[in-house]
């Protein structure tokens, strides 16, 4: 049903891994069907590329890896610590202080500037807070310079930014505050080719840079080369 | 710092919808205008009301009832039944009981105000508000036949002063076409005001409201029957009758046993009335209708409450992406719960303050339209308790009616997956 490539790593030690995940299924309510997900296992700093046509349950997978929903079997180690028996607010508080995560577009708070949306985890989490060096404002815009963000937009509100800007930003938010994860769920599906790669190029190298792994998701195989391991989700008939 | 994130995102949140939400606020500022409005009238209209007439024990004038022989005699609303023959006001002068009257002959205007005929004895011995005797701001008390003094309201309203030459009108009413314009009365004092209907009205003496009407027994004035000044002044003119009297009691006690005693009259059908009983009969009737206003005026407060969770609950489909966000950046359902409550509020304490401004801007505006229409002195003042209650009640209330929204972006919170609702 679901194969991964033979590149995987594997972390013995619990805290060298960024994702472990055991026999992970989920059942969403109202469906009679559990969907059942490979086993995955990251090293820290290293970046997963999770392939599957839509329908396959990669947003389902996210959001269990994310914490947003808590797995009906098996699961998921996080930096070495098991989320699945955390309550909700616990999940809630170790995805501020770990996590990034991009959506596939409308990735922003749209009555906040484009540096309020960049330093929200920072207010939202103290772990992120203290990390983001010098302060959160200072961080965000080193972070906004690298991905070519220009300087007139920054205290400007993100509804003026183009598609493939608030893509970017998106992508700062996840950054800021050095998160050990980031949760990219087909981001780059609204951008033309050109964009698409040199996004990717940018996220993985500041992720490599903050030292987070990057979990991508697309239904794009030829994404795949930019990324150290793979993962296929098959077609559910 | 929770708390501090919440507020700046709510407002934020607010500012980014703000057109939307105008229309909202100002509707919620005009229902709580209202609210807060109705309460503070209805306080001061007592006030007002109770302030009236003081000092004076019983009122006398032909039989009726007395609530419409204190409105004609102090509120100088409606008019008499009937007269009082002039032996039996002097029978009331000389009974020991009785320490002071003064007699009240109505039924003339000026340019819409009541004439009043009446003697020294109204600025002697009439008593408004706590025990407060009229004063003159201008001249003097009338002493010759010809002579008028204004109330405050009418010598400000028509710009009179000292000397003015006046021409009364025969019967009520704004515009009358029969005028006494052979007597024009001099304006010899203004009163001070005193935020009661005696500032709506002149005073004349008795004899000045008998000279004018020399020549007017049918009604309208005989050509080559009435009298010129001079020749007025040479009559006797003492009244044959007059409308009321205010009496002052010698000893209060026997306030009740004279009453009775004037209802009882043989001589003449009179009725006595206690001015405080009237009053307060009166503002029985005023206060159902006040209550019944202030009750509307609450609904109105929680129909534009309900409109704002319409508002907002429509505005909650646009926001499941901003959930979304919120929610997959570590934000709890709770804080986003929270978001909307606090929402709520803000816009509840935005109009609150609003309504305070518009409130003391519009009785600022409205105050002088109402003592000159209905004698009724409204003051600004500090806001009293109940007022308080209700401003306060209003934020309450919108937190409460807010946890709708809420509620609603909680749940929604917790179901979601890592995605934007839709594509579950």
């Amino acid at each position: 049903m679901t194969k991964q490539t033979p590149s995987q790593t594997i972390c013995s030690e619990g805290n060298q891994c960024a994702v472990t995940t055991s026999g992970l299924g989920y059942q969403w309510p109202h469906s009679n069907v559990e969907l059942q997900f490979p086993d995955i296992t990251l090293k820290r700093g290293e970046h997963l590329f999770i392939k599957g046509p839509s329908g396959s349950g990669k947003s389902t997978l996210l959001s269990l890896l994310a914490g947003m929903l808590r797995p009906t079997s098996g699961t998921v180690s996080l930096l070495g610590e098991d989320i699945t028996p955390l309550t909700n607010g616990q999940r809630d508080r170790f995805r501020a202080d770990h996590m990034g995560v991009i959506f596939q577009q409308f990735n922003l708070v749209p009555y906040l500037t484009t540096l309020g949306n960049v330093t929200l985890p920072c207010r939202l989490s103290t772990k992120r807070h203290q990390r983001a060096k010098p302060e959160p404002p200072q961080e965000a815009e080193g972070l906004l310079a690298d991905l070519a963000i220009p300087k007139s937009h920054w205290h400007q509100p993100v509804t003026r930014l183009s598609v493939g800007q608030q893509q970017r930003v998106a992508a700062a938010r996840a950054l800021i505050g050095h998160p050990e994860l980031i949760l990219a769920d087909e981001p780059t599906s609204a951008l033309d080719t050109d964009n698409r790669d040199r996004f990717i190029e940018l996220l993985l190298t500041l992720g490599q840079r903050a030292g987070s792994s990057v979990i991508f998701v697309s239904h794009d195989q030829s994404l795949a080369t930019h990324f150290d391991h793979e993962l296929f989700l098959e077609a559910r008939s | 710092m929770k708390a501090h994130l919440a507020l700046s995102l709510a407002w934020a949140s607010l500012w980014h919808r703000r057109c939307v939400l105008a229309l909202v606020t100002l509707t919620l500022t005009l229902s709580v205008t209202l609210l807060l409005g109705v309460q503070y009238l209805r306080t001061e209209v007592r006030q007002s009301f109770t302030n009236t007439i003081s000092g004076t024990d019983l009122i006398v004038g032909a039989r009726s009832g007395q609530l419409n022989l204190l409105l004609y005699t102090v509120f100088h609303i409606g008019d008499a039944t009937n007269n009082i023959r002039w032996s039996t006001y002097q029978g009331l002068t000389g009974d020991s009981r009785i320490d002071w009257t003064v007699p009240l002959s109505l039924g003339d205007s000026y340019r819409g105000h009541r004439v009043v005929g009446t003697d020294t004895g109204f600025i002697e011995h009439f008593r408004y508000g706590r025990d407060q005797a009229l004063s003159l701001s201008h001249g003097r008390w009338f002493d010759d036949v010809f002579d008028v003094v204004l109330g405050a309201e009418v010598a400000r309203k028509h710009n009179h002063s000292l000397d003015d030459k006046l021409i009364l009108s025969h019967g009520g009413g704004r515009t009358s076409f029969s005028n006494h314009k052979d007597t024009p009365f001099s304006v010899t004092g203004v009163l001070a005001p005193t935020g009661t209907p005696v500032d709506q009205a002149v005073y004349i003496s008795l004899e000045g409201m008998e000279a004018m009407h020399i020549g007017w027994e049918s009604g309208v004035a005989i050509p080559g029957r009435t009298l010129s000044p001079e020749q007025a002044r040479e009559r006797n003119l003492t009244p044959d009758a007059i409308t009321a009297a205010l009496v002052g009691i010698e000893r209060k006690v026997m306030t009740f046993q004279v009453q009775r005693q004037i209802n009882e009259s043989r001589a003449e059908p009179l009725s006595a009335v206690l001015p405080g009983v009237a009053l307060s009969e009166l503002w029985r009737i005023m206060g159902q209708f006040e209550r019944a206003l202030l009750g509307i005026t609450g609904f109105v407060v929680v129909i534009s409450l309900i409109g704002l969770v319409a508002v907002l609950l429509t505005l909650q489909a646009q926001r499941s992406r901003e959930i979304a966000i919120l929610r997959a950046t570590g934000a709890s359902p709770g804080l986003v719960a929270a978001l909307h409550v606090i929402e709520c509020m803000f816009l509840a304490v935005i109009a609150c303050l609003l309504a305070l401004l518009l409130g003391s801007g519009g009785l600022t505006l409205l105050t002088p339209w109402l003592l000159e229409h209905y004698g009724i002195q409204i003051s600004l003042r500090p806001l009293a308790a109940p007022e308080w209650i209700i401003l306060g009640s209003v934020p309450v209330t919108a937190a409460v009616v807010g946890l709708i929204p809420a509620l609603q972006a909680w749940r929604q919170g917790r179901r979601q997956g890592l995605s934007h609702g839709a594509d579950e």
